[in-house]
């Protein structure tokens, strides 16, 4: 027993040993590197996850098993979360002996002067005999220089060790806590942020308020409840996109009216402009077409749906689908007939180009808007369970026949109406302009922001500053002196030149050069 | 004034090309004694600041024996001809610059607007970025004069292909760039990426030539023989990447302030964010291993060189491949 405990205290203190050495941080960091790099290779969850659905869908082969690898969740996934984790126990690992011996520096007096001054990197022997004042000459142009300043005396010989350049060190230690400090804070904003993402169409009718229930996607930190959400609604007044003849879009602006805290304002929110609410952020991050189209059944009745298209590129040619589920029932007998559901697959183009072959739009902004429509009737199988995309009728009731082409497309201007085969009618009555929009609270942010230009500094330090020691002895035949630079630093010999050239009595100027040979770095 | 533009790239590029040629002809036909000569030349101190630090001591300076038995004494003519084609190098180099300069502003004149929207402004900036840093390097250590060839040479292909391939006529910007932080982030991006450009060009020579020192004699290693000495050349590649290290950061740092005001969140983890955080830790990894007196310096070089390309993905190949929250950088 005695023997496995020495064993196990042997082996996890060399494991330590091996964690906290820098070779290790060097493969560590590496490691980080290259396990960031899948990540812009393939498409990630928490940024696009209708395009990891997509890449899975194209990819079955290999699809399930990079997903089963995290590859998909790369900077969520164990193994780089294991990393990043390791290298930060490795750094604490470093920093903590760093930090303290670098307290005792802070604290502790320059250390006595080495025996041979003339073994240093720099030295020299000063010209003429000492006097009862070179030491308090030479401690003063130190301390003038900001050195840290010691004299030591012994008998008749006088020793003065100086040492400055402590910056760099700290600034090494601010940097590295930073770095611990930056962790900290995106821990703590995931835990306790929370974000979603919505669209916001034009209009009273389509007022948002910040409910769980009222997003399209949504992530909660695992601090936060559902009832922590801060109350506040949001609608959308007014859309105004400016463009180049090119259709390159120069400005959005949306006019927002928002209710807190029993207050109402109207507000503008634009890209790069977010609204700051109390508890959350609103940016702008896209807009789009919703068109209106109003649907006539057989028996007369008429129902409006506006239902948001999704651009499918720059010039906002957009798709999506408007259906109509509660139509054709009989109002006698409150019966519908299995296969009246109706159900509208569009593209709309805010300017018709041209060339009639091209089926893409000309123009962002709507000059000549039509909406191309196909009609498909059948059951469109909301009620089959099966979640469902808003933006695509359900390909399994097509491919499985219970949903068919009813007529066929027709190309409809604003305020047109078009008639299907049964004598029903479709009108599109125009469109409304729509917003995506982000809202994310992140308390971590502050932490970040303040790590991060702590981060900066410390780096700053840590690379401009330049540890040096400069050692002087005075004894009843003559001074020495020596200098030892603690980093790289090239500029050294001059420094040294300077210091040594300015003790020297006022009335004479030493004639002797001092001698430098090639600095060796000491690191 | 955006035509005004274009055509000063033309001659900008023009002259680089110039200049590369005229510093081959020195690097080829100079001899080992006017790179002695250039290296006691510049052992007096010229004050310029990088702000790296101090200027290099004397002891810095490479050391080239004026006589040495493995090469043929040079003819006296050779060599005066070889050196003017390398004044010529220096002054053609600067010409370039001058154009490349007015090239830019020309280009920030005609679309009213910082002169990096796109990513062939960004690369004409970043590479006057790299030229302006060498000819910073040039006046302070003038014996790396040689290196000039391959830093024309790189500021000639970029400028060439920025112009080949990702040109686009000047004009606004989309509204995702309309922020003052596209003058800091962009601008600091584009100032770091230009001077680890110069960073790449000496640790690249730093192999080469330690190769050559360690008496490899093949193709690239060949080019070594009349390079400054490696440890100089290792000196200076720490420098600049020292300099240019917390610029990138700040960089980065502007663009995640940027990013939150932008898309609500300060980190996305979209592919130009993955690959310069790629970039920052490569370098990170440089300091660090540059700082640990265990790891050899070829092997740090080879970290600097591997920082290069990932600089050069995140250039080329995220613009022009992935699609993310930075393509609207306009190719």
């Amino acid at each position: 027993m005695r023997w496995l405990y020495h064993t196990t205290v042997a082996v996890s203190r060399r494991a330590w040993r091996q964690l906290t050495s820098m070779r290790t941080a060097l493969v560590l960091l590496f490691l980080l590197a290259v396990a960031a790099i899948p990540g812009s290779v393939l498409p990630q969850r928490t940024v696009s996850p209708e395009k990891v659905r997509t890449y899975l869908d194209t990819h079955q082969q290999w699809g399930p098993t990079l997903d089963r690898l995290f590859f998909f969740d790369v900077y969520g996934s164990p193994w780089f979360s294991a990393i990043y984790l390791l290298l930060f126990v490795s750094l604490v690992g470093c920093l903590v002996p760093r930090f303290r011996s670098h307290i005792t520096a802070l604290v502790k007096q320059p250390p006595k002067a080495p025996k041979r001054l003339d073994r240093l990197p720099a030295h020299t022997t000063l010209p003429g005999p000492a006097t009862p004042e070179t030491a308090d000459r030479i401690r003063r142009v130190l301390k003038k220089r900001r050195f840290r300043t010691t004299v030591r005396r012994d008998g008749d010989v006088t020793e003065i060790s100086a040492e400055k350049g402590y910056l760099k060190e700290t600034g090494n230690l601010v940097f590295h806590f930073a770095l611990l400090s930056l962790l900290l804070g995106v821990a703590y904003g995931s835990w306790f942020g929370w974000h979603g993402n919505r669209l916001l169409v034009r209009g009273d009718d389509f007022a948002f308020c910040n409910t769980l229930l009222n997003y399209d996607e949504h992530a909660l930190g695992a601090q936060v409840g559902e009832n922590d959400l801060p109350r506040f609604c949001l609608r959308m007044d007014k859309f105004t996109a400016t463009y180049l003849p090119n259709g390159q879009p120069i400005s959005y602006r949306a006019d927002v009216n928002v209710k807190q805290h029993g207050r109402e304002s109207n507000q503008v929110l634009q890209v790069n402009d977010p609204l700051r609410l109390d508890g959350a952020n609103v940016s702008l991050l896209g807009h789009g077409y919703a068109p209106i189209l109003k649907y006539t059944d057989k028996y007369g009745k008429s129902s409006v749906n506006v239902t948001p298209f999704l651009p499918s590129d720059g010039l906002l040619t957009s798709q999506g689908v408007a259906t109509f589920p509660d139509v054709n029932i009989n109002p006698q007998t409150g019966t519908r007939d299995d296969k009246s559901q109706i159900g509208f697959s569009g593209v709309y183009v805010p300017t018709l180009p041209s060339d009639p072959s091209v089926n893409s739009s000309a123009f962002p902004a709507e000059n000549d808007p039509r909406i191309m429509l196909q009609t498909y009737q059948g059951v469109l199988g909301f009620d089959a369970g099966a979640p469902l995309s808003v933006y695509t009728l359900d390909t399994r009731q097509i491919e499985a026949g219970r949903l068919t082409k009813f007529g066929s497309p027709m190309a409809l201007k604003p305020g047109e109406t078009g008639t299907l085969p049964d004598g029903t009618t479709v009108e599109f009555a125009g469109t409304v302009q729509w917003i995506s929009i982000s809202i994310r609270h992140d308390p971590g942010q502050p932490i970040v922001l303040g790590g991060s230009v702590a981060l900066l500094v410390g780096l700053l330090g840590s690379l401009g500053g330049k540890r040096r020691r400069i050692f002087f002895r005075i004894s009843p035949t003559g001074v020495t002196a020596g200098g030892l630079p603690r980093s790289d630093y090239p500029g050294f010999a001059d420094e040294f030149d300077e210091i040594v050239r300015a003790t020297a009595p006022a009335t004479s100027v030493p004639e002797q050069v001092p001698q430098t040979e090639d600095v060796e770095e000491v690191v | 004034m955006g035509a005004l533009s274009d055509q000063l790239l033309v001659v900008t590029i023009f002259c680089y090309v110039l200049a590369m040629m005229a510093s081959a002809i020195e690097y080829a036909f100079g001899g080992r004694s006017l790179v002695a000569r250039v290296a006691t030349r510049a052992a007096v101190p010229v004050g310029a600041g990088v702000g790296a630090g101090g200027s290099l001591p004397p002891a810095d300076l490479p050391e080239i024996p004026a006589t040495s038995s493995e090469v043929p004494a040079e003819t006296p003519e050779r060599s005066v001809g070889a050196r003017r084609a390398g004044v010529a190098a220096v002054v053609l180099t600067v010409l370039g610059f001058a154009a490349h300069l007015a090239a830019v502003v020309a280009r920030g004149i005609a679309a009213e607007r910082a002169p990096w929207g796109n990513m062939y402004e960004f690369v004409m900036t970043a590479t006057l970025v790299g030229v302006t840093a060498w000819l910073v390097v040039l006046v302070k250590w003038t014996s790396l004069r040689h290196l000039g060839v391959f830093v024309t040479l790189s500021a000639a292909v970029l400028l060439s292909i920025a112009g080949m391939t990702l040109y686009v006529a000047e004009g606004p910007l989309v509204p995702a760039l309309h922020s003052y932080w596209l003058v800091i982030h962009v601008g600091a991006a584009s100032i770091a990426s230009g001077i680890f450009l110069v960073g790449f060009v000496t640790a690249a020579m730093h192999l080469i030539r330690s190769g050559h020192e360690a008496g490899k004699t093949r193709f690239p290693y060949s080019l070594g023989e009349r390079l400054p000495q490696a440890d100089a050349l290792e000196r200076v590649t720490f420098r600049i990447h020292a300099f240019s290290f917390p610029i990138w950061t700040f960089g980065v740092i502007a663009g995640a302030i940027w990013a939150e005001a932008a898309w609500g969140r300060y980190w996305n983890w979209d592919p130009k964010e993955v690959w310069s955080f790629i970039a920052w830790v490569v370098y990170a990894c440089y300091l660090h291993a540059r700082s640990t007196p265990s790891v050899s310096r070829r092997l740090t070089s080879w970290i600097a060189v591997i920082g290069w390309a990932t600089m050069l993905v995140n250039l080329f190949g995220v613009n022009l491949v992935a699609s993310g929250l930075h393509s609207y950088a306009g190719v």
